[in-house]
């Protein structure tokens, strides 16, 4: 089946089985291996990527379903190789160990941080309680989102008067 | 928790004078810096097994056995090999052929890489699909037709030895029985004495279930034989890239020089990584069989079903004391389960590894354990999840039995503990089992934790919980556990420990190039742990090169030095020793050229961090960067001495560093739900000084958050039938950001007397000292001696009816 995506602005077209798994379209396709895979059953949100700005875990969704669709990636966080607020906070506070949970965390937290510009820590640990980190014990995941949210997390000021909106769970955004 | 700034958190004794900075900002030496490593893997840039591409490459996936034990009568795989895309299929016959059906484990013992004669665990490995990727491999997998003959199945360990028990290792000639073994260490007579001189004795069976690392990246690889130059690389998800290569060689005969395994970035590993697994194996005579590179990765029911779990230990301890609580003697019998194959990794002298360091921080000179392990239809594996060889099992006996006893004497567990723990003079301290401990001031790191958490006020408030519940006025209780646990690290000295015969000392070569930057090469190999940038730190320190101009390599064969890899906390007191002595090196060797350039004798200078200078001159001098390019010139070197500024070394460890801990859990529980939440965890730990505070503290969230996992979620239970009930994430549970809290942290700095810059490591620290101060508060809320691990809400509610569940298997 021939499908069209846009993925990180460009849109691509490739023929894809019906059955192919928009984690695989993206990491094996299109060679973007900064989404990862990390259960069977939808429980540990490595593969968040977004879908139409939606954090979606991409391992229970199919190729096919984002025709026509876009998506965005950990690889388009960045900005002209500079990390972007985020990015940087997760240096900072040192919100990663192995980096396997990273980019999923990233995409869950960079979502958060576009509706709700100062989430706090309760807030944050709901948004990301759909994604599972095995190293860091989620504090430093914490801090990394408060210190975006101090330290200019740009996209914020993009947003409009949504800044209210429900915060919502990964989990509940794929169900 | 205040997220609003920046703060430093521990609270800490370090020394803090300030460290110079680097022209980037960062500390040349030791101190907070940020990780190298970040900025790939927050771009998505890093590069794990499974990110591995190479041209033609095939995908492997693994048909694993539906039930536990069951004779295999045929497998017919002509419908699967007749799949469009399937290039071969391998079965046990098919190894058989080329003498790999059977490799051998870390144990010394036996494991069936695809079954030749029957099933003994479920999700064992029974055929290998090779195909153009990974939905034409599942699709015929399916189409395998195996004929199963189902065996009743041993799926409690308490029934492995019965009579009528049916006999798992039927291939191994003249064994009768499932027993592996019976060990045992201390003193047994002299325990039995002080147990009949004793005026309390308190037993307690308890069990540590079966649990899994469970890293969010599983276990993989990708094997290409070059058919040309007969070369083998190996990308793969392994903590050991270098053990792995030997054991390769062993194995499958293959010469040594012509395997090269990378171990590139790795999702985790807490000893889930060590052993060598049948998909690799697979997939390296899957490149041999096709001529193609050959992927595996495995799936996550594969991932928790087969590859090696940790604990499943059932320990019946003993406490003796005297009347006013003066501990006297500890002994300890366990049943340990080691599934269908004895697969642990550790030090072959120990087959229950450093178990026997039960005694743990106290003070008595009578110690007994017996450990009896059999076999049973599960998983093999068993030292893994961070576990530091078994002393995760063993602080938990020792906490737990403390517990019990100050229950039985009614005496406050802090008290009983202070009153018990060894005292900072009488290191170096001699276990009753014969571990020396090197060094430690317990009294201090368990009086910090008592004041963090403020220790007196936390019992009054409970005390108000209590009567407000009493009153019938709140269904909530509010418990308060503590733990205090010595660890044995930096596996280790060569003579007491080896691997399958390997010793477990560790290789470093460090060179400065002519421009005066580095690079060093080590052995170890990073899961998370930021080797990238503390290796540097400590070359930085040594050397007071800035860290930024230090490459640190590792997890390539070919690249590095020999050694055995990052498991057991051993990274930073073995390959971290190795990488000051070659700093050292370095530096002596710096001196001789300095002063050669300078004229003067080495004798007359004088070090100061990045420079030789003359003594009582010092704006004559050399900085180590000048120093290298003068080693590289046409400097005339005096006799003997080589150019360049290159060192090597082989890092033996002399003993193993004892880190220690003292921990504190508050938790809220519901008696109406028995659910449990923990609402503080202090941590105060003694790791030696801190190369990079950040990255300590990291380490111990993780083990933190770990131990709130087993205490209260994780377990792999099985029904009667050895059906494995804990296959997904959705049965293991995982804790996620909701159940755990913010960590309070602090430490005292106790540097190892032996270690050349006297850290102990602390990768394991927080996993083997937090389970028994989380199990601890709960019991300490709802006032029940003892209930096994998890204490889901289902085994509070259990244990408060006076009915405690048994957590690991389904047979009611
Ligand atoms: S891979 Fe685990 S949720 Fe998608
Ligand atoms: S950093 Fe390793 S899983 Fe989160």
């Amino acid at each position: 089946m021939e499908v069209t995506i846009t993925v990180n602005g460009t849109a691509v077209t490739r023929d894809v089985e019906p059955r192919m798994l928009l984690v695989h379209f993206v990491r094996d396709e299109l060679g973007l291996t900064g989404t990862h895979w990390a259960c069977d059953t939808t429980n540990c949100g490595a593969c968040t990527l977004w879908v139409d700005d939606t954090p979606v875990k991409s391992c229970t969704m199919l190729a096919v379903m984002a025709d026509g669709h876009t998506v965005r990636t950990v690889e388009d966080l960045d900005t002209g190789g500079q990390l972007n607020p985020l990015q940087e906070g997760f240096m900072q506070e040192h919100g990663l160990q192995c980096g396997f949970c990273t980019p999923g965390m990233l995409m869950t937290g960079q979502w958060l941080l576009d509706r709700d510009p100062d989430p706090d820590e309760a807030t944050i640990r709901e948004a990301i309680s759909g994604n599972l980190c095995r190293c860091t014990g989620y504090e430093n995941i914490v801090r990394a989102v408060r210190w975006a949210a101090e330290h200019g997390n740009g996209e914020a000021e993009a947003t409009d008067d949504d800044a209210s909106a429900d915060v919502e769970t990964s989990d509940e955004v794929t169900a | 928790m205040t997220t609003t700034d920046n703060p430093p958190q521990s609270d800490t004794e370090a020394d803090t004078t300030e460290v110079p900075l680097s022209d980037a900002g960062n500390p040349i030496g030791f101190g907070r810096m940020l990780r190298k490593e970040d900025a790939r893997f927050l771009r998505g840039q890093g590069n794990y097994v499974d990110d591995v591409r190479l041209p033609g490459m095939l995908t492997g996936v693994i048909l694993r056995a539906p039930m536990a034990h069951a004779r295999i009568n045929s497998i017919d795989t002509s419908a699967a090999e007749a799949v469009d895309g399937v290039h071969a299929v391998l079965t046990g016959e098919t190894l058989e052929g080329v003498g790999l059906s059977w490799m051998p484990t870390l144990s010394n013992d036996t494991q069936s890489v695809l079954v030749t004669d029957k099933v003994r665990f479920q999700g064992q490995e029974v055929a290998f699909v090779i195909a153009d990727d990974e939905y034409i491999a599942q699709d015929a997998a399916q189409r395998i037709v195996v004929d199963y003959e189902p065996l009743p199945a041993v799926a409690d360990a308490k029934q492995a030895l019965a009579d009528d028990a049916p006999l798992i290792r039927d291939d191994v000639e003249g064994r009768t029985d499932n027993k592996i073994y019976d060990w045992e260490a201390g003193n047994k007579d002299e325990t039995d004495r002080a147990f009949a001189d004793a005026d309390v004795v308190v037993r307690q069976e308890m069990l540590y279930p079966r649990t899994h690392p469970a890293p969010m990246e599983t276990c993989g690889s990708v094997a290409h034989m070059d058919p040309v130059t007969g070369k083998l690389v190996i990308w793969t998800t392994t903590q050991a890239p270098h053990a792995h290569r030997t054991l390769y060689a062993l194995v499958a005969g293959l010469p040594e020089h012509k395997i090269q395994v990378i171990s590139p970035d790795i999702g985790g590993g807490f000893g889930n990584k060590v052993g060598i697994y049948p998909g690799y194996v697979c997939s390296v005579v899957g490149s041999i069989v096709t001529g193609k590179p050959v992927k595996w990765m495995e799936d996550r029911a594969g991932n928790l079903m087969s590859t090696s779990f940790a604990r499943d230990y059932h320990m019946t301890g003993e406490i003796a004391s005297t009347a006013d609580g003066t501990i006297t003697g500890l002994r300890v019998d366990v049943l340990a389960d080691h599934g269908a194959f004895n697969g642990v990794a550790q030090p072959t002298k120990y087959p229950a590894g450093f178990f026997h360091i039960f005694t743990g921080s106290y003070d008595y000179g009578a110690a007994h354990c017996n450990v009896r392990a059999v076999y049973t239809n599960k998983a093999p594996g068993g030292v893994a999840y961070a576990c530091s060889f078994r002393i995760t099992e063993a602080v938990y006996l020792v906490e737990r039995m403390v517990d019990c006893l100050a229950d039985e004497l009614d005496m406050d567990p802090a008290e009983l503990r202070m009153k018990n723990l060894l005292q900072p003079e009488q290191f170096p301290y001699t276990t009753p089992t014969g571990w020396e401990y090197d060094s430690g001031d317990y009294p201090r790191a368990l009086q910090k934790a008592l004041d963090m958490a403020g220790y007196e006020a936390l019992r009054d408030e409970q005390a108000d919980v209590r009567a407000a519940y009493d009153n019938g006025e709140s269904t909530m209780l509010m418990g308060i556990g503590l733990s205090f646990f010595t660890e044995g690290v930096g596996a280790g000295p060569r003579k007491h420990m080896d691997i399958l015969g390997l010793g477990m000392a560790d290789g470093c070569e460090l060179r400065i190039h002519p421009t005066g930057k580095a690079i060093l090469r080590i052995s170890v190999q990073s899961q998370g742990q930021g080797h990238e940038t503390t290796f540097a730190q400590i070359v930085s320190q040594e050397l007071g090169i800035p860290p930024e101009d230090i490459e640190v390599v590792h997890g390539d064969t070919d690249n590095t030095p020999f050694g055995l890899g990052t498991y057991g906390s051993r990274s930073t007191p073995v390959s971290g020793a190795a990488a000051a002595v070659v700093s050292h090196r370095i530096r002596d060797k710096a001196r001789i050229i300095a002063a050669t350039a300078l004229e003067c004798d080495p004798d007359d200078l004088e070090w100061e961090p990045g420079r030789w200078f003359v003594r009582g001159a010092p704006e004559q001098g050399q900085t180590i960067q000048e120093t290298a390019f003068a080693a590289h010139g046409s400097l005339e070197l005096p006799e003997g001495v080589e150019g360049h500024l290159d060192a090597q070394t082989v890092y033996n460890p002399p003993n193993l560093t004892y880190p220690f801990g003292a921990y504190i859990c508050v938790t809220d529980v519901d008696t109406a739900t028995g659910e449990v939440k923990v609402r503080r965890f202090i941590a105060v730990d003694d790791c030696g000084p801190r190369i990079n505070p950040m990255i300590v503290e990291g380490q111990v969230h993780g083990g933190l958050a770990d131990g709130i996992g087993m205490a209260l979620m994780e377990v792999m239970a099985f029904d009667r039938d050895g059906n494995h009930l804990g296959g997904s994430f959705m049965d293991y549970l995982l804790p996620t950001s909701m159940e755990c809290p913010s960590w309070e942290l602090g430490e005292t700095v106790t540097p190892s007397p032996h270690h050349p810059i006297g850290v102990k490591g602390v990768g394991e620290s927080a996993t083997v000292g937090s389970p028994p101060a989380v199990v601890n508060s709960v019991l300490d809320a709802i006032g029940v001696r003892h209930a096994d691990m998890p204490l889901t809400p289902a085994a509070v509610w259990r244990a408060m009816q006076g009915s405690p569940l048994r957590t690991d298997l389904a047979i009611e």
